[in-house]
């Protein structure tokens, strides 16, 4: 690929107040080396298509609002370079298994409010401590190990993308938001298996899953959706024989009660939130 | 948003088999659904065959006279075909599905060594499984008599 000067884009695009279905339009642009897929997209729409419509911000895998199918993988624009495709000829489409709302803009908002059911969120009795925090909540470096892998997950949809059960059954809550649960539940200062487990329960939770893997192979984060969702199963496994290790909600550790603020060192801001 | 129409862009079976350069644990998906209903067919049609005794012995003749011959006989080969890969695929579906063979969670760090990747092997060895089955149950039906 070292000699590539140009590189075509073939784009499915759709506007729906003009075209009744999608449709493929093809566009030559010059290539430059290090050049992006995403900044490819912004090179055609500065010169050769300036209606053509996607979704980005960050332009760094962060964001989490640029997967698009990329020669039939669900992948982040901005973090796929051109020169790992191994060709100059791209074909590009919305992510699969959401509606298109226009071109290379999947509506998302199913596996949002998905999410959003699961409480994916440390659920807790003590609200007042959490509203008006007096100290911290217990949590080793192990505990942390447990779930952090899968709090790096930034919801671009990829894994949901290329699950083939959110492909035949709307109902399957699908690895984002499953991946979530196993976060929160694993995370030592949560108290919320119980609700999860009503949220999760019937033809939306992990069941659905038989381990196609696809969800991790793609996740640009390293989240490993599947394996998140298996060791959620062995803990419902493990519930309903009571035999779940019930070491949440931990504890508060209060602020120490002699310590005195060493000479030269600020007072931490106000909260802000 | 709310007058826009959205166009629809589920895969459905496509997305069982197509989309993309997938791995070999999406077709052993795939083919585990594939013959999981097919031995359900199976399933089926044997209970409304051996039910005919229940008619008496004359029923009974006439309806193993209808699954008699080659292609009856090559049909149950293939049924054990599946049987063979939808049992081995099973016990490697059963542990993963009990977490075993995915492996703890690990600090992601690129490139990104995924569960994928560690049941593998597992996967592999469902495959090996299903092959020795097959081997077994072609020289008993077809080579010994
Ligand atoms: S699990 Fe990975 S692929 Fe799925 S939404 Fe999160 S970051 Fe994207
Ligand atoms: S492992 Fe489960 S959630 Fe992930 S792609 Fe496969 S079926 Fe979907
Ligand atoms: S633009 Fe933010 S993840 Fe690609």
């Amino acid at each position: 690929m070292s000699e590539m000067s140009k590189v075509t884009y073939r784009i499915r695009r759709y506007d729906p107040n003009r075209d009744t279905a999608p449709h493929y339009e093809t566009y030559t642009i010059d290539y430059t080396p290090g050049l992006t897929v995403l900044e490819g997209l912004w090179l055609i729409k500065e010169t050769l298509a300036p209606d053509l419509v996607w979704r980005a911000s960050c332009r760094m895998g962060v964001c989490g609002s640029c997967g698009m199918l990329i020669n039939g993988m669900a992948r982040l624009a901005c973090n796929t370079q051109i020169s790992d495709l191994g060709t100059d000829q791209l074909v590009l489409a919305p992510l699969p298994n959401f509606n298109i709302i226009r071109d290379l803009v999947p509506d998302l908002m199913p596996m949002l409010s998905t999410h959003q059911d699961l409480h994916p969120y440390v659920v807790r009795d003590d609200v007042a401590e959490q509203e008006e925090p007096t100290g911290e909540y217990y949590q080793s470096i192990h505990d942390l190990e447990q779930y952090l892998q899968f709090s790096y997950c930034i919801k671009c949809g990829c894994c949901m993308a290329a699950c083939p059960t959110v492909a035949t059954d709307p109902t399957y809550a699908g690895p984002m938001p499953l991946g979530q649960v196993q976060r929160y539940n694993t995370d030592t200062r949560d108290g919320g298996f119980e609700v999860r487990k009503e949220a999760i329960a019937g033809e939306r939770g992990p069941w659905r899953c038989h381990y196609a893997g696809e969800c991790s192979r793609v996740c640009p984060k390293g989240v490993d959706p599947a394996k998140a969702i298996q060791l959620l199963k062995r803990q419902m496994v493990l519930d309903v024989f009571g035999l779940r290790a019930k070491k949440c909600p931990s504890k508060l550790v209060g602020k120490p009660k002699d310590a005195k603020r060493r000479n030269g060192i600020p007072e931490a801001p106000k909260p802000t939130v | 948003m709310s007058d826009t129409k959205h166009h629809p862009n589920r895969l459905g079976l496509w997305g069982w088999l197509g989309g993309g350069r997938w791995g070999m644990e999406r077709y052993l998906y795939a083919l585990h659904r594939v013959t999981g209903l097919g031995l359900l067919a199976y399933f089926l049609l044997h209970i409304v065959v051996t039910s005919s005794r229940a008619f008496g012995a004359d029923r009974w003749k006439t309806a193993m006279d209808a699954v008699t011959g080659p292609l009856f006989k090559f049909g149950e080969y293939l049924v054990f075909v599946a049987f063979a890969f939808h049992a081995a695929n099973g016990i490697r579906l059963a542990l993963l599905e009990l977490g075993f063979a995915v492996g703890e969670p690990i600090e992601p760090v690129y490139p990104y060594r995924t569960s994928v990747h560690v049941q593998r092997p597992l996967a592999i060895g469902a495959l090996a499984l299903a092959a020795v089955l097959v081997a077994i149950g072609t020289a008993s039906m077809w080579l010994v008599d």
